[in-house]
């Protein structure tokens, strides 16, 4: 038996057994494992396509099951919430059914496709197409579209990587320190001096002990002249210290700002760049504290503590040489709870990190609760919940305190419990010091200056060990920033982009799918739109149509088949590029705060006052513009509140006008208005779409007349095309939809023009 | 009390559910989803047609007469897929994404997590962690859960 590229693919604990059923020429095509039994427990099974017949096992020492292709057999393939289902049926019952996870979708679509090949091929004696199919190097899944150069692995593969990021999160912001670390190494230095000027005083102390005062009280005068030079030396490293304490201060102040800030906007470019998909699943407060405390946390880290932190350890590294070149033994006895001490902020630095971490988050969705209520107010208000919401803020704010207490009771015994060691180490120098002062083993110098010092020492350790939280709130800061900075978009830019310079506006949809989560969304969707055909998506809410056009926006991308213009992957294009090819009209138009010029000009910053009015007459805002007390110049609020529906939906429908795009989508653009403004920007539209490939989503039938074909929509896939009239002579989905509105008298505010509508329409016909 | 209901549910040879009205119309491949499957899994129960219309609301399971009731069990079982969480046997990082490597009601699997905001509290003591296909595995009391798996499970509340 030759061995085919799909068997070597075949998982090792399945080859052997395959390979040893299998008949004299008989190949395996396709495979699927199925991780799911019937009664959908977790168990490991197999599924092969042969060119003989159809093979399964449930487990590795499950009796082998066969099917041989015959008249009749089908098998289809389902899912529902998360689970995919295959069941092979004959003309009178079921056969078997198969479930699997939808992790191994792919493998299902690919063994389904070559299970019609060889059905087909047994029962009409066809051959099967030969696989001209384009695979991913990677997964082995079919491409529709063959890989941009340069790229590995298909946009399935790449959204199935997960690594997780690593725990030295901090030396990750080394990548924003970078560009200052000459000033970096001048602050290094600067404390590096400094360090050192503060420890010339209590050298001083040991000639000033043995030198001047112990002589004076065994009867000799005090010499004058050393002790103007001691004291002199003193004040003058003081000075010294002083002077490079400061210039130390400012260099790196003045650095960890700007590391702040460059991570903060680096933060929100790479937001920016994030596809919808990301942005529907956070929560607006999260994203904002991440951005704006979590910087400035990790900002004033490396400005007061990480400062602090360096200077203590070269503290500690000098005091220590110190001490040894003045006496080893005392140093050694000395810096005995040392260790001790290490090992307790080691011990102490798990506990809080999570303990950290748990704080960052609650306080995250504390905020949470206070970004989902306040622009919900109204409703709040409406339903009279104040109470509630107050309720669910202080829960919020009652499971911070928990997680808080939690933290300080640990944090709380950490301190003290370092003075404590502190302590016991100044009581251990001073036995041990006494012991060899009266040994004549050391002077009393000696000793004075090692009890200054390691006041100081430990002093130190303390500080020292404070920084334990201050990195471990640093750390997850960091953490939680680089979460954000290591999300990958889920509509990637490609490695090697192809350029359109010029765009005719031919849309292709081949089989396109698309998954939100468990919930398959649309459904094998293939339709080719012609340069400047309009074309009307119509279905019921939750068909399917505003995720099309988010589809061909790239706001996300398809789970399956390829979208393409002018024969053109999107997925090969730039993002930026290709959106400027393409025109978008909401329903909810949002005004960002600016002037209405501003406003109308945000697509293309660079647009002249000409261009700008050009465009606000073809949308036929000019005249209410006008009539604003600031004209172009007035002020669009925060969501544009001054203005009707109707207005905000004109400023906006001039807005795609001003980017001229080839491609232009309006997803429900007219129906939030009432029916006469809706005339109103009907015109604007008229003016919009003229020349322009357009495809538009309306609930009003009546809005879509214009259209050259509309495409029915109905739980995902396409069920019907064709133009109105084509349509209502089908008598199917369409013509039950128009008949639904048009009847509809009493939630439709517009029957009367539905009716002339209606009308005019089969006058038409 | 158990009611007779006025409707029949048959499954027949292509292991689908036949369901046939009061006025004897019959609809095939009929499937049977829960409204409330966390809160309230015994009670409103709706058959739905392949359309997605509904047949009929079935206000408890209890009431139903038995053979009925294990006939909607035996569908119900066989679509729905939530997995309970009985123990966490190890995490690959503390870190998100990372994988999960947990005992189930339906056997030993593993799963990503992509972040710790698709863990979900519900009401308390149960969470919800959406794996990375969107799979809900659900864990009914996270206070009844074993020390080691409360541990793991504590770094990601």
């Amino acid at each position: 038996m030759q061995p085919t590229p799909s068997t070597s693919a075949l998982p090792s604990a399945w080859s052997a057994q395959v390979e040893s059923y299998l008949a004299d020429g008989e190949n395996v095509l396709a495979w699927l494992e199925t991780d799911l039994d019937v009664q959908l427990h977790f168990a490991s099974g197999l599924l092969v396509v042969t060119n003989l017949r159809l093979l399964s096992r449930s487990s590795t020492d499950a009796p082998w099951q066969d099917w041989i292709y015959r008249q009749g057999m089908m098998l289809t393939r389902r899912d529902h919430s998360g689970i995919g289902n295959l069941e092979l049926t004959d003309t009178d019952s079921l056969l078997a059914c198969w479930r699997y996870t939808l992790s191994n979708n792919l493998a299902a679509g690919r063994l389904l496709e070559h299970f019609l090949q060889q059905l087909g091929h047994h029962l009409t004696g066809e051959l099967p197409l030969s696989p001209e199919h384009i695979l991913c190097p990677k997964c082995q899944s079919v491409l529709d579209a063959p890989l941009p150069p340069g790229q590995e692995e298909c946009a399935l593969c790449s959204k199935e990587m997960y690594t997780p990021p690593s725990t030295w999160t901090l030396f990750r912001l080394w990548r924003f320190a970078r560009p200052y670390k000459w000033r970096l190494l001048a602050g290094f230095l600067l404390t590096l001096g400094s360090t050192a000027a503060t420890l010339v005083p209590p050298y001083m102390t040991m000639p000033l002990m043995d030198n001047v005062l112990i002589p004076y009280q065994n009867g000799k005068p005090i010499d004058t002249d050393l002790v103007t030079l001691y004291l002199s030396g003193l004040f003058g490293a003081a000075l010294l210290a002083w002077m490079l304490g400061w210039a130390r201060t400012y260099v790196l102040a003045l650095v960890s700002e700007r590391i702040g800030a460059d991570l903060r906007t680096a933060t929100y470019e790479h937001l920016l760049k994030l596809s919808q998909e990301y942005f529907g699943g956070k929560r607006t407060g999260d994203l904002m504290a991440r951005i704006g405390s979590e910087t400035d946390r990790i900002n004033i880290f490396i400005s007061l503590h990480l400062l602090d932190f360096a200077t203590d350890v070269l503290m500690i590294a000098m005091t220590a040489a110190i001490l040894v070149s003045i006496n080893p033994w005392l140093a050694l006895v000395t810096l005995l709870p040392l260790p001790i001490i290490a090992w307790l902020i080691h011990v102490v630095r798990d506990k809080l990190r999570t303990g950290f971490e748990k704080v960052d988050r609650i306080w995250a969705e504390v905020t949470n609760v206070l970004a989902d209520t306040i622009p919900g107010m109204r409703v709040v208000k409406a339903f009279a919940q104040e109470k509630r919401e107050a309720a669910r803020f202080r829960a919020t704010n009652q499971h911070n305190l928990e997680v808080n207490d939690r933290v300080n009771k640990i944090w709380s015994l950490f301190t003290p419990t370092v003075t404590l060691l502190t302590e016991i180490g100044l009581l251990v120098v001073w036995i041990f010091g006494i012991w060899q002062v009266s040994e004549n083993a050391i002077t009393v110098g000696v000793l004075t200056a090692f009890l200054a010092y390691i006041s100081r020492f430990y002093l130190r350790l303390d500080s020292m060990s404070r920084i334990v939280s201050f990195t471990q709130k640093a750390a997850a800061g960091t953490k939680r920033i680089f979460e954000i900075l290591d999300q990958t978009s889920s509509v990637p830019e490609p490695a090697n982009p192809a350029h359109l310079p010029s765009v005719t506006g031919r849309i292709e949809l081949r089989g396109v799918g698309f998954r939100y989560g468990t919930r398959s969304v649309t459904r094998d969707i293939s339709i080719v739109i012609e340069p400047g055909e309009m074309v009307g998506l119509v279905g019921h809410s939750g068909s399917g149509k505003s995720t099309l056009v988010n589809l061909i926006c790239r706001f996300y991308d398809v789970t399956e088949g390829a979208i393409l213009i002018d024969g053109v992957d999107i997925r090969s294009l730039p993002v930026a590029e290709y959106r400027k090819h393409v025109g978008l009209v909401l329903q909810e138009p949002f005004l960002f705060f600016g002037t209405i010029a501003e406003n109308i000009a945000y697509g293309k910053p660079e647009a002249t006052r000409a261009e700008i009015v050009a465009a606000a007459r073809a949308a036929h805002a000019h005249e209410f513009i006008l009539r604003l007390p600031h004209g172009y110049d007035s002020l669009a609020g925060e969501r544009g509140q001054a203005l009707s529906g109707g207005e905000r939906q004109r400023i906006s429908i001039a807005r795609a006008l001003l980017i001229d795009p080839r491609i232009l989508i309006l997803d429900e653009a007219t129906s939030s208005v009432d029916t006469a403004t809706e005339k109103e920007i009907q015109k604007a539209l008229d003016n919009l779409v003229r020349g322009r490939t357009t495809i538009a989503i309306a609930h009003r039938l009546s809005t879509l007349r214009g259209a050259d074909r509309l495409i029915v929509l109905d739980r995902g896939s396409i069920v019907e095309v064709g133009n109105h009239a084509e349509l209502m002579a089908r008598a199917g989905h369409y013509y039950n939809l128009y008949q639904a509105q048009a009847r509809n008298v009493d939630t439709e505010d517009d029957l009367h023009r539905q009716d002339i509508a209606l009308k005019t329409e089969e006058a038409r016909i | 009390m158990i009611n007779q209901p006025d409707f029949q549910l048959s499954r027949n040879a292509f292991g689908r559910l036949v369901f046939i009205s009061p006025d004897g119309q019959t609809q095939e491949g009929v499937v049977a989803v829960r409204a409330f499957p966390i809160a309230a899994p015994d009670q409103g129960i709706a058959l739905l047609d392949t359309q997605g219309h509904e047949l009929v609301w079935i206000e408890c399971l209890g009431d139903l007469p038995d053979e009925l009731r294990t006939l909607i069990e035996a569908e119900l079982g066989s679509r729905e897929f939530m997995p309970e969480i009985k123990r966490i046997l190890g995490v690959s990082s503390f870190a998100t994404p990372c994988t999960w490597q947990v005992e189930t009601d339906r056997g030993v699997t593993a799963f990503i997590l992509k972040g710790e905001e698709n863990i979900r509290r519900l009401t308390p003591p149960a969470l919800l962690i959406t794996e990375s296909h969107g799979i809900h595995f659900l864990i009914r009391d996270r206070f009844a859960l074993d020390h080691h798996s409360r541990k793991i499970l504590d770094r990601f509340l």
